[in-house]
């Protein structure tokens, strides 16, 4: 589907191709688990997609490491013979930030998901970047502590994906992202060192690399470990099901309720199109004639919790809610949320396929968004349902679509990409939490212009001067932007006059 | 008028001579040896933005760190990292690149982590835009948090943008009379538990929590807790004091050194040397002559240590980093400063 041209990667396709992968295979072998190395292609059909299923390709070769050793083995390898890597957690992400290269191997950190230490009294765990993102917080239980970020994709996705991407969850805008509750990241460069970002204390010496190492899309070393903080559970969380007759109103609350000092633990919000995909699905008992739903949720004692849920309650009804009911049980509040958090599965029952959009803007622009991504829906003849992290206005505008009508993707892609210009247009960003990945790089020459871009490239040059680990994806080359036609234009000077125009 | 301040600061960097980015001065005393001469930020100043409904206020960095704060507070809000002000000069620049944070840190977050975005001068002259004014971000490499804490060396930062906060309904603090250990324990023990605890502060057998949150949190653990309960003025000025370094523990010339430990490390073998213990433990303050050995000692118990005020820097001021570490940091430095303009040797002697 595409070519690829990674500088520094080995030309296959000029010399003998089966030649030079069974040597690759052979060195490999040497140093890893006969399971643990895939070549036929049959065994990397799983590995050709992530979580975005549009964009798929085989790579040359799946590695699964089960230690840390051969991992730096494999990296040495790698970087002899110029092979590519491609870092790949559980594979759930959603910006084709996994998508294998064709002239590289894939490198699955999934057999590495042991949690090797949790510490009660320090509120530590110290986990493999294969274990997935619930079980920390399950194993942590016992001790009436959790692993805060949760992103929707809990049950399945890895802390090393969660760290790459720096995901967040719907209760980040009381407990943080994952930048906010990691302390130490150990990883392997694509020259084979270990190194350690962070460290158990609250902070390190020198930059802080870990808050760079966070959220970089496994451009710049492969995380062989992490110490995560836990946090005590509350003692009690209540939500609010808040429905209004008109979308806009809905986003007014969302601000009227930060605006009177609360941090609700979640704030999340639903359109109609999404509320009627999900309700026959879930049965979360949302009311289906609301214009949008709000669930806003408050956590902590008993005696906060109530006072909280009084004065949000008080909010809403001022902003015009139509209707609101606070969950009497964890149950209730569980069924609450279920809605929400299936939206995804949802959209992928009333449609062939859906494409799951990322942008962030300033709360008080959605309104405006909204109305422009209504009138989208009739521009490129295409159905999308909202659903949002409203209180850090972090939208997932669901494109629905089906991949075997021709032109639909394209059309898909279109709108995908019109939504995101708008995002930065609006004074936000083309991704709050699913990262660039392959998916969204020409929109990063909507985001940022030259001398950004090259800031990025001389970042990623500081750890992997050889640019092998997981090239072309989430900063695009300058050309890449020009070609493109879609440079970020400062001040109306143009940004690339050095290049020619297409 | 700020167009032109920023000319100036361009045609400075674009001489390509060591300059020593300054705003209040109220860190002079902070980090390696300072060369070169004087680039003061404080020309560029002001609140770009501040809308409150958003939690975002975007400021330029000469803007007195008091000012921001007193805007925030009129609306009800405040930075929960609260940045250290030492003097009355301290600027939103410097508390950013200086990256030190107050006494809420454990709980509420560091400098870092309100950090949303910045705007660079890099050592080319070229003005920089990283992260932006939203919440949630992840577009390209994380540079606004590499900026946090890095003095001042890889860039002038131009304008912030910083996360705020609605300021807490309720508010008290306790005493406890208590030695080390026993604080270190209880310390560790409470922040196990759904407490509204945001501050602590151990010293000569005193340990004094601030409790922080909905009023009803508050009211309930103070019950629960016990201790004797500060007059709000007293307990107020008080962490105005810890914050600022103002307290006795901090007076005089002997050496300041800063230990940033697990908060569950037992008492430091230094025990004959006057501590302070803040962040639940995490960070512990010692007076007194330590040989280059405290560099050691800290990475031991998998912490660093640092020469925060005062004492020989001829040892160094912050602890050596790992080898590979000290390349990428070399590289970063190299990549937006190739002239090394900015604080030459403030955080390594190397850059
Ligand atoms: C239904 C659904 C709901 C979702 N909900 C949310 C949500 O609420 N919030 C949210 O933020 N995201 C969400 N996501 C996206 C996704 O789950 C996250 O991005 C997650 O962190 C990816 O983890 P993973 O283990 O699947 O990583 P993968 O998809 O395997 O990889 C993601 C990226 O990380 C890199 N990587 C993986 N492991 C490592 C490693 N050890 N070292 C270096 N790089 C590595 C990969 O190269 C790739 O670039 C959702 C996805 C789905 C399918």
């Amino acid at each position: 589907m595409r070519q690829h041209s990674a500088e520094a990667a080995q030309d296959f396709s000029s010399v003998d191709r089966t030649v030079l992968v069974a040597a690759l295979v052979a060195e490999l072998a040497k140093v890893l688990p006969a399971a643990g190395l895939l070549h036929v292609k049959e065994d990397l059909k799983p590995y050709e997609c992530d979580g975005l299923s549009a964009y798929r390709e085989l790579p040359l070769a799946v590695l699964l490491p089960e230690t840390e050793a051969q991992v730096v083995a494999v990296m040495k390898i790698c970087r002899a013979a110029g092979v590519p890597i491609v870092p790949r957690g559980a594979g759930t992400g959603l910006s084709a930030g996994a998508l294998p290269h064709c002239d590289g191997v894939v490198l699955s950190l999934a057999k590495m998901k042991r949690i090797l230490h949790i510490d009660p009294v320090a509120r530590v765990a110290v986990v493999q970047p294969g274990v997935r993102n619930l079980s920390v917080s399950e194993a942590a239980a016992p001790f009436g502590l959790y692993y805060a970020p949760d992103p929707s994709s809990q049950i399945a996705c890895t802390i090393g994906g969660n760290v790459a991407e720096n995901s967040g969850g719907v209760h980040c805008l009381k407990y943080g992202l994952t930048v906010h509750n990691v302390l130490r990241v150990r990883a392997v460069t694509m020259a084979g060192d270990i190194v350690e970002f962070g460290n158990h204390a609250l902070d390190a010496p020198g930059y802080d690399l870990l808050a760079l190492a966070i959220g970089s899309e496994g451009l710049l070393a492969i995380t062989t470990e992490v110490t995560v903080k836990l946090v005590p559970r509350p003692e009690l969380a209540q939500v609010i099901m808040a429905s209004f007759d008109d979308v806009t109103k809905a986003g007014e609350a969302v601000a009227a309720v930060i605006g009177a000092g609360i941090i609700p633990a979640g704030l999340e919000m639903m359109d109609k199109p999404a509320i009627a995909a999900v309700e026959p699905f879930v049965k979360a008992g949302y009311d289906l004639n609301a214009a949008a739903i709000l669930l806003c949720e408050s956590d902590g004692t008993a005696e906060e919790v109530a006072e909280e849920i009084a004065r949000m309650k008080a909010v809403l009804e001022a902003s015009g809610a139509t209707g609101l009911r606070v969950s009497q049980s964890e149950a209730e509040r569980l069924r609450f949320w279920a809605g929400r958090k299936a939206a995804f599965p949802a959209a992928g029952r009333v449609s062939a396929d859906y494409y799951c959009m990322d942008g962030t803007i300033p709360r008080r622009r959605l309104g405006e968004m909204l109305t422009a991504i209504t009138a989208m829906e009739k521009k490129y003849g295409l159905r999308c349902m909202n659903v949002f992290h409203a209180g850090d206005g972090n939208l997932h505008p669901l494109i629905l679509y089906d991949a075997n009508v021709p032109g639909e993707l394209q059309r898909t892609e279109a709108f995908g990409a019109e939504i995101l210009k708008l995002s930065v247009d609006l004074g936000g960003t083309i991704t709050g939490e699913h990262g660039v990945g392959f998916e969204k790089i020409n929109s990063m020459c909507d985001q940022f212009g030259a001398d950004e871009l090259r800031a990025f490239h001389a970042v990623k040059r500081a750890f992997d001067p050889e640019g092998l680990l997981n090239p072309e994806k989430a900063i695009p080359t300058l050309h890449r932007c020009a070609e493109f036609g879609r440079m970020h234009v400062h001040g109306g000077q143009i940004k690339f006059p050095d290049l020619e125009r297409f | 008028m700020s167009d032109r301040t920023q000319d100036d600061f361009r045609d400075r960097i674009l001489a390509r001579k060591p300059l020593r980015l300054r705003g209040g001065g109220s860190k002079d005393f902070y980090g390696g040896i300072i060369v070169g001469d004087v680039l003061d930020t404080r020309a560029y100043r002001g609140i770009v933005s501040y809308e409150p409904t958003e939690l975002v206020v975007t400021a330029r960095c000469g803007t007195p760190l008091a000012e921001l704060e007193a805007a925030l507070a009129q609306r009800g809000q405040f930075l929960a990292c609260e940045p250290p002000r030492f003097a009355p000069g301290t600027t939103v620049g410097g508390a950013v690149a200086s990256g030190l944070s107050g006494s809420r840190r454990a709980t509420a977050g560091s400098v870092r982590d309100f950090v949303l975005g910045v705007k660079v001068m890099d050592g080319e002259g070229r003005v920089l835009n990283f992260g932006g004014q939203v919440m949630k971000n992840v577009a390209g490499f994380d540079v606004s948090r590499l900026m946090v804490g890095s003095l001042g060396t890889l860039g002038l930062i131009l304008e912030v943008s910083l996360k705020v906060l609605p300021l807490p309904q309720g508010d008290a603090s306790l005493c406890f009379d208590m030695p080390q250990d026993k604080a270190l324990a209880a310390l560790n023990h409470w922040g196990g538990q759904p407490l509204p605890l945001v501050a602590s502060c151990w010293t000569q057998d005193v340990l004094t929590l601030r409790l922080s949150g909905a009023c009803a949190a508050v009211a309930s653990a103070c019950a629960k807790l016990g201790g004797e309960r500060l007059d709000a003025t007293v307990a107020g000025d008080f962490w105005t004091a810890l914050r600022d370094q103002s307290l006795e523990f901090f007076a005089g010339e002997t050496p300041l050194w800063r230990f940033s430990v697990p908060s569950v490390v037992p008492p430091l073998a230094l025990p004959d040397l006057p501590q302070l213990i803040e962040w639940g433990g995490a960070q512990r303050w010692v007076r007194g002559e330590l040989p280059a050995a405290a560099f050691a000692l800290a990475a031991k118990v998998d912490g660093h240590a640092t020469l925060f005020r005062g004492g020989d820097k001829a040892n160094g001021v912050f602890a050596p980093l790992q080898a590979p570490l000290l390349e990428v940091h070399r590289r970063l430095k190299q990549s937006f400063d190739p002239y090394g303009v900015f604080n030459p040797g403030r955080l390594y002697p190397a850059f």
